[in-house]
């Protein structure tokens, strides 16, 4: 056992941890808030990607400073959806909502297909290229900067959601829906809202990642099954659970990819959905589904 | 041997003990109510006793058989239906179709199944609604479609749960009286009601539930003025109006 | 109405006669995937478990059969029986994983959607069945090996499959295993309340079902002569499956036939508009829209809105 190759899985891990922690967060909001489960969730993200590979090359925006553009721009669609779409659907079957949201996913991973082609891009940033050595093992100032922003990110919504009034009724729409409508809350705005920053969390998370990853339309599915993941370990509507599973889950990838070969990666991660479909549904810290 | 009979059951969620100790008897033939206030455990006590929820301790027999580790809907072939307190009508299909699924229970043939559905359909009043939509049925209409559903799975005993919660004054009287006919026609009943007119005049027997534990049985007259009865409904300070 | 569904299977029999190459492709899928659609029908539909992953069973199916026919010999004719039997195996573990573990709604699509990716992966990786690279089968025309030199004969085939399965349809809607699976699909617990099994006859469901598509696959193997795994295991060829039966109508014996009807024409116009301007496989927007649409509009489907509104014309 190299302890050096472990060191190095376990700090890559942590820090892409952040970006997922950001991506699960979004998620969880949007189901525990709401109880609908973003199934373009992934396609979402890609198209955060490829925002801030847009804003790289036609502007010159870093995606480190571009990742704001990119969370305004994916709170708008998701306010949108939510306005349009999903509120006309809040009180159907399950089942309808999922339907709907996969066809919201296929027209997303689709358009990017049409828009951008189907050839994996990636995001050239200057600050990607540095790393920092600590003792024998490195850090990648661009993994560093996505870990912290994505931290300063969920602080930011953390604070967002129980100093100010929005947020606090916001978790009062989570707790109980009926209950807050009683006491004069506009719930279709708080919904509004919650899935736009649900949307801004993935859009950020998708920038953040640009310069890191290789991205392609096609990836959208795998990132939705990552974020179901994380969110089902963490427990569904509970943002500790989707921060800490967001690392958890990044640093068993990261080992992952250390001791495995990338196509056993993705079925590791499969069969793990599995095991936690078939043991966990409640998750750590989760509330369970209305 | 008693119709049903529970054993000193037991049931706790978390820290909260939702049933305790309860133990109760029911012969063949009678209509026993279950009263008590909110939170008492009855909805509790059905669940158990129906095989939707598994007791932490204790016995339940049905014509001496236990009915413990048994699926719901192994208890309702044996002859042992529940309704629900908050009804669940399928909502897509007709009052007929509705009733027909409970028939299929003793008839799986779907031509005699729908027969039968349709003579309870006429039986609980609802013959006029046959082919409407169960979703858009009335509250009143609703509950009778429960009933009815339960009937067509030819119970020797009926669990009813709060079958007359929301019913006006007529619509109640209607229900009694039909409990009573269903009663009268061999099938036994264990009912939870809030309704006391209701439920002492139909009731042979009552049994009260306070704190998941039984604090009475008896007859109605004698339950209504004990006054274990009278605290656990109103509180110590009406204790003495039982004296009264 | 039984005499309007004599003519047009009439109709559909008579076809082949003036159809040119391509359209009677069209058809001949549109048959197929009508066919996949019904299968789907029985666990999706009428059952009410999404299954987002029933592009597994189409995929062992067809690998079995392709492998069967090209390593032992064995006629497809009866090789098919063989996949669809192990699509069912299949289908048992999924089935029994999910409902024994109480997985239903959200949970239960995802659980459908991994073992498909699961299948999918393993496939790409075997080295035994081609894997990135596909199984090919080759062409001999034989019809003991399900080939067929004139495509009329797929269209036939096709449309068998399509009565076949929705004859089967027909009769689940009829028996208590329908009346009882619609039961499920309104309110499991109230079912159970009232003597009905709901493990067993939701097992029952995707077990038939796995088995049909597991079926499909032998026709599938041996339409297209190649097995890929990202399009015979991919959540596109899932999409495929689900979308007919609920544009048209699940949970109802005509809904996939209607569906198919309506979808395949539209993706092909689709297909051809995006083949064009060189974006393969972005039909699938339109697929989305339409899903989005189907849901928002006409949440029963076509089938049952076409219903009612000819009942209100007829008055």
């Amino acid at each position: 056992m190299d302890l050096t190759l472990i060191g190095q899985g376990l700090l890559n891990g942590l820090l892409f941890g952040g970006v997922y922690s950001l991506m699960a967060v979004g998620l969880t909001l949007i189901f525990g808030v709401m109880r609908v489960v973003n199934f373009a969730h992934g396609d979402m993200m890609i198209w955060g990607m490829y925002l801030a590979w847009v804003l790289a090359t036609r502007l010159g925006l870093d995606p480190y400073v571009g990742f704001v553009a990119c969370a305004a721009v994916l709170f708008l669609l998701g306010v949108g959806l939510q306005r349009w779409l999903v509120d006309r659907i809040v009180d159907a079957p399950h089942e309808m909502q999922i339907l709907l949201m996969l066809g919201v996913a296929l027209v997303l991973e689709n358009g990017a297909l049409v828009v951008f082609g189907p050839d994996p891009q990636r995001v050239r940033s200057s600050l990607t290229q540095a790393t920092v050595w600590l003792g024998p093992i490195f850090v990648d100032v661009g993994r560093l900067l996505s870990f912290v922003v994505a931290l300063a990110l969920t602080l930011a919504l953390y604070l967002f959601l129980t100093r100010t009034d929005l947020g606090r009724m916001m978790r009062a729409a989570s707790d109980n829906s009926y209950g807050a409508l009683v006491i004069g809350t506009d719930v279709r705005r708080v919904y509004a809202v919650a899935f736009g920053i649900g949307a801004a969390c993935v859009g950020a998370a998708g920038a953040l990642v640009s310069p890191i990853l290789p991205f392609q339309p096609s990836g959208g599915l795998s990132l939705s099954v990552a974020s179901f993941n994380i969110v089902i370990i963490g427990g569904m509507g509970s943002l500790l659970g989707a921060f800490v599973g967001g690392l958890l889950v990044s640093v068993a990838e990261s080992f992952g990819a250390v001791f495995l070969s990338p196509s056993m990666k993705e079925l590791v991660s499969f069969s793990l959905l599995i095991a936690i479909l078939l043991f966990r549904p409640a998750g750590l810290f989760g509330k369970s589904s209305a | 041997m008693s119709l049903l009979e529970l054993v000193r059951v037991s049931k706790h969620f978390g820290g909260l003990q939702a049933v305790n100790g309860l133990s109760l008897q029911m012969e063949a033939g009678e209509i026993l109510g279950l009263i008590g206030p909110n939170g008492a455990g009855k909805t509790t006590a059905f669940n158990l006793i129906s095989g939707f929820l598994k007791p932490d301790a204790g016995e339940i027999r049905f014509r001496g058989r236990s009915l413990i580790g048994l699926k719901p809907h192994a208890i309702c072939l044996l002859g042992l239906t529940r309704t629900f307190q908050l009804v669940r009508p399928f909502p897509h299909l007709s009052v007929a179709a509705n009733v027909r699924v409970g028939a299929l229970a003793r008839h799986p043939r779907s031509r005699e199944a729908l027969a039968r559905a349709l003579a309870v359909v006429e039986q609980v009043g609802l013959a006029a609604k046959a082919e409407t939509p169960a979703g858009s049925l009335t509250l009143a209409e609703r509950k009778r479609l429960e009933l009815a559903r339960a009937l067509a799975t030819e119970p020797t005993l009926l669990l009813l749960d709060e079958v007359m919660a929301g019913l006006t004054a007529t619509e109640t009287e209607a229900m009694v009286g039909l409990i009573r006919r269903i009663n009268e026609s061999g099938v036994s009943v264990l009912l939870i009601e809030h309704n006391m007119r209701a439920v002492m005049s139909l009731s042979h027997r009552i049994a009260v539930l306070s704190f998941g534990e039984k604090i009475a049985e008896g007859a109605p007259a004698a339950v209504a003025g004990h006054p274990r009865v009278i605290e656990a409904y109103l509180g110590e300070d009406y204790e003495h109006a039982a004296q009264a | 109405m039984k005499l309007a569904g004599f003519g047009a299977v009439a109709v559909l029999l008579a076809l082949p006669a003036v159809l040119n190459k391509y359209a009677l492709t069209v058809f001949i899928f549109m048959f197929f995937y009508a066919f996949l659609g019904q299968a789907w029908n029985i666990v999706g539909g009428y059952a009410g478990q999404l299954s987002a992953g029933h592009a597994a069973f189409v995929g062992v199916g067809a690998y079995a059969a392709a492998l069967l026919s090209a390593q032992a010999g064995l006629t497809p004719w009866i090789g098919m029986f063989i996949g669809g039997g192990l699509a069912a195996v299949l289908g048992t573990v999924v089935g029994f994983l999910g409902f024994r573990f109480g997985l239903r709604g959200f949970y239960f699509v995802l659980l459908t959607v991994a073992f498909a990716e699961i299948c999918r992966i393993v496939a790409l990786n075997t080295d035994a069945v081609g894997g990135a690279l596909g199984f090919y089968i080759t062409y001999t025309g034989n019809p003991w090996q399900f080939q067929f030199g004139d495509n009329r004969v797929y269209y036939y085939v096709a449309l068998a499959l399509m009565l076949g399965a929705t004859g089967i349809v027909a009769w689940i809607e009829r028996s208590r295993f329908g009346a009882y699976l619609t039961a499920i699909r309104e309110d499991e617990n109230a079912s159970e309340a009232l003597g009905v099994n709901t493990f067993k006859y939701k097992m029952l469901a995707m077990v038939v079902s796995s088995f049909l598509t597991g079926v499909g696959g032998t026709f599938y193997a041996f339409s297209l002569f190649s097995l890929q795994p990202n399009a015979v295991f991919g959540i596109p060829l899932s999409v495929e499956i689900i979308i007919r039966p609920i544009v048209g109508g699940a949970g109802t014996v005509l809904g996939p036939i209607l569906g198919s009807f309506i979808l395949s024409p539209l993706a092909e116009i689709s297909r051809n508009y995006f083949a064009q301007h060189g974006w393969a496989g972005a039909h699938l927007i339109a697929y989305g829209v339409l899903l989005v649409s189907v849901v928002l509009f006409l949440p029963q489907g076509a089938y049952p809105a076409a219903r009612s509104l000819l009942a209100r014309w007829r008055r």
